[in-house]
């Protein structure tokens, strides 16, 4: 244990058990000149977190533990069937690609209408349509998508053969030594495998020996959670010792582990080496899609593969949410399906009254001839009796309204939200210049949701803040030291390590005040000297930062980069280091700090995780100027951190260490028998003193916070924070103004958290009284009404959720302007979001960055991840994620916004487009006996709802957009629209099938009555409706168009035409009875004044409608467009062009 | 969702393309496009908009109203009914039993005034009311394979329940509507002279030209056991057979006209003309109507006012609205683009 350098030895402790997250702060014990620090912040509540984590995993019992012998894969469990290292994302194989494809896609219930609806018309009696006509579209669409899922999965058959062909070293089990090259997707478990450097790992696997001796190896995980930082993972010292002869196969090795799960931050296993048993946690794995660093070479023995790696049980998909606005739709289709049904069997009941009064004339009237005489016994021919017809007819009613019920909008809106997040991907200010981030969207069905959001939970660290800690200053035995000036980067203040010629310094300088490094240099040995000396070494050495050597331009000057799992980490090192207490080298075993240029080494003996409860031994006023400070520095948001320290005697040493040895290795409750250790250890510590870090707030935070209130969107900041932080942080990104009436609940037990519910219930009702008083006197803009700041920590949230105390937190949350809850647990987070979902009909959105977001995130209507710092776990459980908090305000506002206005207005006009062609055939239906002939070729009632109409309302429902960008940044109060639904709603549905019958009943009778009493046939009269009906609904469409650009133009007159080719394409089949008719018509006159006459009747109430509306009852967004188009601002006569930069065009939005 | 489903895993198992340079920006490019901002015109329902828009629909529609109305007025039309009045009185009771009887002697005869000077040429239209030609089981009931091409005689599919005779044989035209083919004929005279009735290019050229056969000839036809209208000429082709042709394009609404010829000179007006006609066409077992119809045209077709009146009416219907919008707009205006009117702005108290 002693060392070289030094008499005296450091024995420093380093983490075991599976940090389930991470170590935030690792709190240390020492003898000697060590410390011990504690931790009084504990950033996001990662212990509970933690807890979670840790009791879903069962500790592990031998019967279901899997047993790996070490280079003998042939005995390795044989119990078990364990797959290869294979692995296989393709979906689909030859044979099974065309049921199981079929299976997938008939999952819709769409396609499950469609099909039912082709069934049908196959039967003889109900041949309706041609074969052709009545199967193509599905058979299309069937063969669209399965082409996409055949290529889709083609390439990731591809993938996976060049994945499972890689090559990987694997030692030959006949014991000659020799590592030879396999295929990955031959290795098995218990097989000892090579990994060198830079190359990927093929399968999880317990590392035995790297090329350091210390047995470190160091990990990218970025593959597998997004972080790009390196990890260090340890091989334990018995396997790395006994290496040549477990090669060799001479001695049984043999690793009990759990069986495979999903927790990529957990492992536990032991291994079992000549009968020693020696204990497995996290760091001594290492998982496939991570690659070895920074080191030479590792040996490590497979233990999971193929589908049964971490990574592999990490991949599912995304989460499948359905947007507000098509649960919505869905009441409305049910609606249409009424109207369907009332017209099949209006339909079919005339026609058995039809047949019932002209029974006696069936036998004879030439258009009806009842029966057959070719087979000479007369039967009937295709008539059942009056009740089978009118059955029939039901059924054929059913085929030929069946767009009534619009299944084209389904694959429509699809595109259009794949055509919406294509723009939202692309659009340049929602791109994160630091992180190199573009907008991403996960989740492709809720879109629209985005523009109805009425609560934002978000996260603090990381979400508002960049979670890029920076020490800021510290007290040290209660003497404050918070005068640091910024340093510049070639100043003299900088510190900088002498290594032979070269010159070393750490890659972010730290700001230092002057008179604690003056202090820290001062030869003589006061006290205050050494408790400062004392604080900057726990500082540098009670962490897991890995130093990392960088070159730069200058060959003399090196860059330490400090590398660590946590940031508050990071930020105290590089604090130290700026004090002159440089960490440059770290291995399992050891560490080495360069104190003040003279080079110490330290043993790293045993490292707790970092825990709350710490009690110390202190005088009164050193404890209370350390508290004073302390307060001081959280007020100022800073996040604070105790640091203490303990000497231990020989024999408390040797009794910690042989508890913490027997913990450490212990298989059952090994999480709590080191907490207990480590209580036993982490007492009457002496304080050295406290760190304030700061931690900056992102960048438009507090403009984005005000732009979302004045949106109507409620921001509430749920936080692990303590109080006083969280407070400042609050005001400091203007979430709390200084006019707002804070109600604070802080209790610990249930009676008392009843009794404050209740203050505050009634304290919000006198405010809320006051102000509708006030609102009679004061004008102006701005809330009139004293807000309301509502702080609520976690220990009262425990006994509040879940609970019948919540109805009584909702009443006060929902009255309050402001929530702010600190110190919350993951659970509580998503508890306080179902809180709100349960209880009310508004949208929420959760947006959070880490680990302990997840749950939120998932719990609310909308999550959105911030891919920060802090690994990918967020983003991945997201249905959007994006790089900063402030991009919420473009993706809400003016996405959120055009996204929600497109699809109400896009299921609207799809409804009405397939009303009104049901209707006129539906008219016809009535001419015709109720038989249920359409004029209307059958292949433009096919193509109608596919080509002569879609793609106006897919161009439509991707690009107009009803006001530009600035317009809705400026005014967010236009986001209430969304919010209060105004664009889709059971109103305007309805008046918008009203506007159908009406169009519908112009486009027929004008027609019918002209044709009246004339030669006109069936042919020639349908071609003039489809005509009409296309051209009208287009019309229709291009009166509601808010933007024209040239592809608006294209796509509504294209359509037109393609709709004028296709009937005259139709018409040049001679076989179809409808031959030439087109021609014939287009050369009269009253075809052309029908035509004319069928668009101004049909329009003229919409018409009226619209100019009546907009001009006597303009809404907000009328007015917006008005003042975008005639505004004689400033602000308006800029190009669009000019308009786009978000940061440009509000100035607020410059820091 | 296959998609991202794709990517996730490809980027976790995949060959460490999520390491590869960092360097590379993911910097959207700029482009009109991609940031939604392609030049774009906005129209706005202005009161001068809306005003102009109905009044130029007003006088756009009322013009041609008119126009119609008078092209509409010029048309002479007589029409005739004749189907009751030309089964002899002791068979009025039982007109089916009259219209099957082979025996006896359909011929009727008629007399018409002709109102007004009828200029040439003269159209002669039969009309059947409450004939529902676009029957379900009519409309399907034909073969366009077999119409246009001899070779083609045995495709009857589609054609029940007029397929084939009771020996199998195909019918040539087979089908309903062929089967029913409408068989009574006119003689026109006037005094003593003969009208000539031209029945030449009746139909329509592309229907002769290609839609039936040249060297297609009716077999079978109207040989079973139910007579469901006119015979056909053995020996002439379809593409001849112009009275078929004709009646083959059917009809859309039950009501409707088939031409049967044109009379190539103009008639006077006091002119009376002496119709004798084969009513031979069974209309009794469903109650249909008989009409005769000769009808000049004008280049709106036929005699019907109501396009006239629907352009009158909504053109009026214009004219109103856009006086009813500049008096509604003059009295109560509103200043377009005005902030004021913003619903925050009109209450402060606001939400």
């Amino acid at each position: 244990m002693a060392d070289g350098e030094r008499t005296a030895f450091v024995d420093l402790l380093r983490p075991i058990a599976d940090p389930p997250v991470r170590p935030d702060l690792i709190s240390l014990s020492a003898s000697a000149t060590a410390a011990a620090s504690a931790a009084v912040d504990p950033p996001h509540g990662s212990r509970a977190e933690a807890d979670r984590l840790g009791a879903s995993l069962k500790e592990l019992a031998d019967a279901d533990a899997r047993i790996v012998f070490v280079g003998d894969p042939g005995r390795t469990d044989p119990r078990l069937a364990l797959p290869g290292n294979a692995v296989r994302t393709a979906k689909y194989s030859f044979l099974t690609f065309i049921p199981r494809n079929l299976f997938e896609q008939f999952r819709r219930l769409a396609y499950v209408y469609f099909l039912a609806i082709a069934v049908l018309n196959q039967l003889p009696q109900l041949a309706v349509f041609g074969r052709g006509a009545s199967v193509l579209p599905l058979a299309f669409v069937l063969l669209v998508t399965a082409v996409k899922d055949a290529y889709e999965d083609l390439r990731r058959h591809r993938s996976d053969r060049v994945e499972n062909g890689r090559a990987a070293a694997v030692l030959d089990p006949a014991g000659s030594g020799q590592f030879r090259p396999h295929r990955w997707k031959d290795l098995r478990v218990g097989e000892v495998i090579k990994v060198l450097a830079d190359e990927s790992i093929p399968c999880d696997m317990v590392l035995l020996a790297t090329s350091d001796p210390t047995g470190v190896a160091y990990v990218q995980t970025i593959n597998l959670d997004g972080e790009s930082n390196l990890k260090t993972r340890y091989a334990k010292q018995e396997t790395m010792s006994r290496l040549p002869s477990i090669t060799a196969g001479s001695v049984t090795t043999l690793i009990r582990c759990e069986t495979p799960n999903r927790n990529i931050y957990g492992f536990h296993a032991n291994l079992e080496v000549d009968g020693k048993r020696v204990s497995l946690g996290a760091s001594n794995i290492i998982l496939r899609g991570c690659e070895l660093k920074n080191t030479a070479w590792a040996i490590g023995v497979a233990v999971y593969t193929g589908n049964e790696t971490k990574v592999m049980l990490n991949s599912s998909g995304a989460t499948s949410k359905r947007s507000r606005l098509e649960t919505h739709m869905n009441r409305e289709t049910l609606l249409l399906s009424a109207i369907l049904i009332t017209l099949c069997s209006a339909v079919s009941i005339c026609n058995g009254i039809w047949l019932a009064i002209h029974r006696d004339e069936l036998e004879l009237s030439q258009y009806f001839r009842k029966r057959d005489y070719s087979g000479g016994d007369e039967k009937y021919y295709n008539y059942y009796g009056i009740a089978m017809q009118v059955f029939f007819i039901f059924l054929m009613a059913v085929i030929v309204f069946q767009i009534m019920i619009p299944i084209s909008l389904y694959i429509s809106m699809e595109l259009v939200r794949l055509g919406q997040a294509y723009f939202m991907i692309r659009d340049k200010n929602l791109y994160d210049e630091s992180s190199n981030s573009r907008f991403q969207c996960r989740a492709l069905n809720i879109n629209e949701d985005l523009g109805q959001i009425r609560y934002v939970f978000s996260d603090k660290t990381g979400t508002l803040t960049e979670n890029k800690m920076v020490f800021q200053c510290a007290t040290i035995r209660g003497i404050d030291y918070s005068e640091g000036k910024d340093p510049s980067p070639n100043g003299s203040d900088v510190y900088y390590v002498v290594v032979g010629d070269q010159f070393w310094r750490p890659k972010m300088l730290v700001k230092t005040d002057p008179k604690l490094v003056r202090l820290l240099r001062s030869e003589g040995e006061t006290q205050e000297g050494k408790h400062a000396r004392d604080f900057f070494l726990a500082l540098a050495a009670c962490n897991t930062i890995v130093p990392l050597i960088v070159g730069t331009p200058d060959p003399k000057q090196k860059l330490i980069d400090y590398q660590g799992e946590s940031p508050d980490e990071q930020a105290l090192v590089y604090a130290a280091a700026a004090y002159g207490y440089v960490l440059i080298e770290r291995t399992s075993g050891h560490i080495v700090i360069d104190v003040l240029g003279d080079r110490q080494r330290f043993n790293v003996l045993g490292l707790h995780e970092f825990d709350s409860i710490v009690t110390g031994r202190e005088y009164l006023d050193i404890i209370r100027a350390t508290e004073t400070n302390l307060h001081a520095y959280s007020s100022m948001g800073l996040r604070t951190l105790v640091v203490g320290m303990r000497e231990l005697s020989r024999n408390d040493f040797e009794e910690w260490h042989s508890d913490y040895e027997k913990a450490s290795t212990a298989l059952y409750g090994r999480g709590n028998s080191l907490r207990a250790v480590a209580s036993r250890v982490e007492n009457n510590l002496q304080i050295l003193g406290a760190s304030g870090i700061e931690d900056k707030l992102q960048q438009g935070v507090p403009e984005a916070i005000e732009s979302l209130r004045q949106a109507g969107i409620r921001v509430w900041v749920l936080t692990g924070d303590k109080q006083e932080t969280a407070i400042s942080i609050g005001y400091s990104c203007k979430l709390l103004t200084s006019e707002m009436t804070h109600i604070v609940i802080n209790s610990n037990s249930e009676a008392s958290c009843r009794k404050s519910l209740e203050d505050a219930i009634a304290i919000s009702s006198k405010f809320v009284a006051i102000s509708s008083r006030a609102q009679n006197t004061i004008t102006g803009t701005g809330s009139v009404r004293v807000p309301l700041a509502l702080i609520i920590d976690g220990t009262s949230l425990v006994h509040i959720l879940e609970t019948e105390l919540e109805e009584k937190l909702f009443k006060i949350a929902t009255v309050c302007d402001v929530v702010l809850c600190c110190r919350v647990a993951p659970l509580q987070k998503a508890g306080i979001v179902a809180l709100i979902k349960k209880r009310t009909e508004d949208m929420t959105l959760a947006i959070g960055d880490g680990a302990n977001d997840v749950s939120m995130i998932q719990m609310a209507d909308v999550g959105i991840g911030i891919s920060g710092q802090e690994g990918r776990q967020a983003v991945m459980a997201s249905d959007f994620a994006m790089g900063q908090f402030r991009f919420l305000v473009p993706l809400l506002l003016v996405h959120g916004h055009w996204n929600y206005q497109r699809i109400a207005y896009m299921i609207l006009y799809n409804f009405y487009r397939n009303a009104v062609f049901v209707f006129i055939m539906f008219w016809y239906v009535l001419y015709t006996a109720y038989t249920l002939t359409t004029a209307i070729t059958e292949w433009s009632s096919v193509l109608y709802s596919v080509l002569y109409t879609a793609l106006p309302t897919v161009v439509v429902g991707i690009l107009d957009k009803d006001l530009s960008r600035r317009t809705l940044l400026k005014y967010p109060k236009l986001y209430g629209t969304g919010q209060r639904e105004e664009r889709y709603n059971l109103k305007l549905f309805i008046l918008t099938m009203m506007d159908a019958i009406w169009q519908s009943l112009v486009v027929f009778f004008i027609p019918y009555l002209a044709y009246r009493d004339t030669t006109v046939d069936g042919s020639s009269l349908g071609d003039l409706w489809t005509l009409a009906v296309v051209t009208l609904v287009n019309i229709h469409l291009a009166m509601d168009v808010f933007r024209w650009n040239w592809i608006t133009h294209l796509s509504i007159w294209g359509s037109i035409a393609v709709a004028v080719m296709c009937v005259i394409l139709i018409d040049s089949i001679w076989s179809l009875p409808g031959y030439w008719a087109i021609y014939h018509i287009m050369k009269t006159g009253l075809f052309w004044l029908c035509l004319l006459g069928i668009f101004a009747a049909g329009m003229i109430p919409r018409f009226t409608m619209k100019a009546l509306t907009e001009y006597f009852m303009p809404n907000d967004i009328q007015i917006s467009r008005e003042l975008e188009k005639f505004g004689n601002f400033n602000y308006f006569t800029g190009t669009e062009i000019s308009m786009s930069t978000f940061s440009e065009t509000h100035p607020g939005f410059i820091r | 969702m296959n998609n991202v489903n794709g990517s996730v895993v490809g980027s976790s198992s995949g060959s460490g393309d999520g390491s590869a340079p960092r360097r590379n920006s993911k910097r959207p490019k700029y482009s009109r496009f991609t940031q939604q901002e392609l030049p774009a015109c906005k129209p706005i329902l202005t009161p001068k908009w809306v005003i102009s828009v109905f009044t130029l629909i007003g006088v756009v529609f009322v013009p041609i109203g008119i126009a119609s109305l008078m092209a509409s007025n010029d048309v002479v039309e007589i029409v005739d009914r004749y189907d009751n009045v030309c089964v002899p009185p002791n068979m009025t009771n039982d007109k089916v039993a009259y219209i099957q009887n082979n025996e006896t002697d359909k011929s009727c005869r008629r007399t018409l005034e002709v109102p007004k000077h009828m200029s040439q040429p003269i159209y002669v239209y039969y009309q059947l009311d409450n004939f529902y030609q676009n029957h379900r089981r009519y409309v399907k009931s034909r073969n366009d394979a077999q119409l246009r091409k001899h070779s083609q005689e045995n495709e009857t599919s589609g054609c029940d329940p007029e397929k084939r005779t009771k020996d199998g044989a195909p019918i040539v035209p087979c089908g309903l509507i062929a089967w029913s083919l409408f068989n009574d004929t006119y003689i026109f005279a006037i005094g003593n002279k003969n009208l000539t009735v031209n029945k030449k290019g009746i139909s329509w050229k592309s229907d002769r030209d290609h839609k039936f056969g040249k060297d297609v000839l009716p077999k079978n036809f109207q040989s079973g056991p139910l007579i469901g209208g006119g015979k056909l000429d053995d020996t002439k082709p379809l593409s001849e057979q112009e009275d078929l042709i004709v009646w083959m394009r059917t009809a859309a609404l039950p009501t409707f006209r088939k031409l049967y010829g044109r009379i190539e000179q103009d008639l006077n007006a006091g002119d009376v003309i002496t119709v004798t006609l084969e009513n031979n066409y069974n209309t009794y077992s469903f109650s249909g109507k008989k009409k005769l119809v000769l009808s000049t045209s004008s280049w709106l077709g036929g005699k019907n006012d109501f396009l006239g009146i629907a352009y009158l009416a909504v053109g009026g219907l214009c004219f109103f609205l856009a006086v009813a919008f500049t008096i509604v707009y003059l009295v109560k205006p509103r200043k377009l683009g005005d902030p004021s009117y913003l619903s925050w702005n009109r209450n402060p108290a606001g939400h």
